[in-house]
């Protein structure tokens, strides 16, 4: 392949689609948070240990339990937003008149109990998932090289993304949603379930990261630490995006991934900083957030 | 009034004679460690205890502290005070930089600001060439104090934190009870009408978060001539948590409650670091900080209080 300028077409695509993975997963686990937010006004500190469980949770199945990937797929998902509703439930109902930085603390020592058991269990190194067969192999682009299995999770995550936002943006649930995230206690008036409508959207935002996690399993390798690492750059997303829309959750989480991507092929030594370095300058000249609402 | 015991001379004198005695009968790396941490969370409940601000960034302060006290200390074999001086100014330009930048913000985006900004640091700090990557920095030289006093022998290395940490707890105290520190309770128990009154919010958050970042610092100075080391440990975000568990668990906006806890959490972790239980600690910690938020708010000390005033 014929370099431009200096640029390897095949490496700077191959970062891309890198980037553009990264950011798949950014965006599914912002949108989790940002609509956990909406209703709760709390910031999930555990999506990334509950992303992790998904990951595990794949894992085992497939190890122990006979279940496929495609199988996991629904199953996990399903069961880490059971256990999304119970921390919900449990722990976080009793706190929902208190300050909210009090949620955020509760759901860091959730995080840390999380990560601290599959560590405890299955220790620190990673463990492989293969990549189910269907999915193996990849195309030949032409420009660049493209494995099956990266070009399912851009599709599946737009995909998942996509309904969602369909789903809170233009359906009647989703109108409910919104007008909860607008006034709890009016919608509660007009006689709507509003206790169980919020744990049903943490149970639902939680089982968006346990997706993430199966998503993730056969290309990053299962760790107990993979969750509390992409949570922090998640956070950087939330605050470069502003949680003032679904779509921006989304837009935001795949343009940072692409952002990365091509600094990984520019200026690899600024690869685990650059998204940082976004939200600086986003605080110091729009500090509420490219989708936010003025302060 | 039994609550004024904690606040009367009585009291703080038994605690100054503990203070002296105690490297006697307790192994006195074990209680430097101890103080450091104390004057860390010390200065982080200056900011959540009495401005309302929770920063989940606090490793960085330390950690810079640590690095630069560490690194002039090796390389250029300065007395101590100025080592620590160094250092402690690095986390205050440090505070003034992630200052300009988070106050901007409130509540749980401040927190996620601090959080991110202080990832930004430690991912510089593993690139970087002066921190020494993985190993960290070894066998940091503790100097000599003013060029005289050898602080090599333990016991008195110990007299000298001790001295610190009191001249930090007094400079927190005289901070708390300044007009400044009316100021910023004010802020934090109604902030619009603390901007209506004419306050320049953001200014008093940013000063108060530089007074934080600066004595997060000079604790983080002194723990890296405590233990001759300086590491990544302490720029990790579970480092930002912990000294959030420390204020937590010993009572924010309370006096000694960062203290009580940094002991208590001190304690914890030697008792269960090196034994088979060691990977229990972080589940441990994990279950400490969903207990205090559940059912014990106001931690040991705040509890203590309520009690004192309730039965006497």
């Amino acid at each position: 392949m014929d370099s431009f300028l200096g640029i390897n077409p095949v490496a700077l695509f191959g970062q891309l689609l890198v980037g553009l993975i990264n950011g798949s997963f950014y965006a599914l686990l912002s949108l989790g948070l940002a609509i956990i937010f909406g209703l709760l006004r709390i910031i999930n500190f555990a999506q990334g240990a509950l992303y992790m469980v998904g990951a595990f949770f794949a894992w085992l199945g497939l190890q122990h339990l006979g279940i496929n990937y495609w199988l996991a797929l629904i199953v996990v998902p399903v069961s880490v937003g059971f256990i999304g509703i119970l921390i919900e439930r449990i722990l976080i109902r009793p706190i929902s008149n208190e300050d909210h930085l009090y949620g955020l603390l509760l759901t860091y020592g959730v995080a840390l109990v999380l990560q601290g058991i599959f560590t405890h269990l299955f220790g620190s190194s990673g463990l492989p998932y293969s990549i189910p067969e269907t999915l193996q192999g990849g195309a030949n682009l032409g420009f660049m090289y493209l494995p099956t299995y990266r070009a399912w999770i851009i599709v599946i995550s737009l995909l998942v993304c996509g309904s969602t936002w369909w789903v809170i943006e233009k359906t009647k649930l989703g109108a409910y949603l919104r007008a909860g995230t607008e006034n709890s206690r009016i919608l509660q008036g007009f006689g709507v379930n509003v206790p169980l409508m919020i744990t049903l959207t943490f149970g639902f935002g939680v089982a968006l990261a346990g997706f993430a996690g199966v998503l993730a399993a056969p290309i990053y390798s299962v760790s107990p630490d993979m969750g509390a690492n992409i949570l922090i750059v998640v956070f950087a997303i939330v605050v470069i995006g502003g949680m003032g829309s679904i779509g921006g959750a989304i837009l935001t989480g795949l343009l940072m991934g692409i952002i990365e991507g091509l600094t990984k092929y520019f200026y690899p030594e600024a690869s685990t900083t650059v998204i940082f370095l976004v939200m600086v300058l986003v605080l110091l000249f729009k500090p509420a957030g490219l989708f936010g609402k003025e302060l | 009034m039994m609550t004024q015991f904690f606040q009367s001379r009585l009291f703080l004198l038994a605690a100054l004679v503990l203070a002296l005695i105690i490297p006697w009968l307790v192994y006195p790396v074990l209680l430097m460690k101890i103080l450091c941490f104390g004057l860390f969370a010390a200065a982080f409940n200056l900011l959540i205890g009495y401005a309302g601000m929770l920063s989940f960034g606090h490793a960085a302060f330390l950690s810079t502290g640590g690095y630069m006290t560490g690194y002039v200390m090796s390389e250029y074999g300065l007395t101590t005070e100025l080592g620590i001086l160094i250092g402690t100014a690095a986390s205050a330009l440090l505070g003034f930089v992630f200052g300009k930048l988070s106050v901007k913000r409130e509540g749980i985006y401040f927190a996620m600001v601090t959080l991110a900004l202080a990832q930004l640091v430690f991912f510089l700090y593993v690139q970087a060439p002066f921190t020494g990557g993985e190993n960290g920095l070894q066998g940091i030289p503790r100097g000599k104090l003013f060029g005289v006093v050898d602080l090599s022998n333990n016991m008195v290395m110990y007299y000298f934190v001790l001295a610190v940490f009191l001249a930090g707890y007094w400079f927190i105290h005289r901070t708390i009870h300044s007009p400044f520190g009316h100021v910023l309770k004010a802020i934090r128990e109604n902030e619009p009408r603390a901007i209506s009154l004419g306050y320049n919010v953001r200014h008093y958050k940013l000063m108060v978060f530089i007074i934080s970042a600066t004595l997060s610092g000079l604790a983080g100075s002194t723990k890296a001539l405590v233990f001759q080391l300086e590491s990544l440990t302490d720029a990790h975000w579970h480092m930002s948590g912990e000294v959030v568990l420390m204020t937590l668990l010993g009572g924010m906006g309370t006096v000694f409650g960062p203290l009580v806890g940094a002991s208590v959490i001190i304690g914890i972790q030697n008792l269960f670091s090196g034994g088979e239980l060691g990977s229990y600690i972080h589940i441990i910690m994990g279950v400490i900080f969903i207990v205090c938020v559940l059912l014990f708010r106001n931690g040991i000390v705040g509890e203590l209080n309520k009690v004192l005033k309730n039965n006497f």
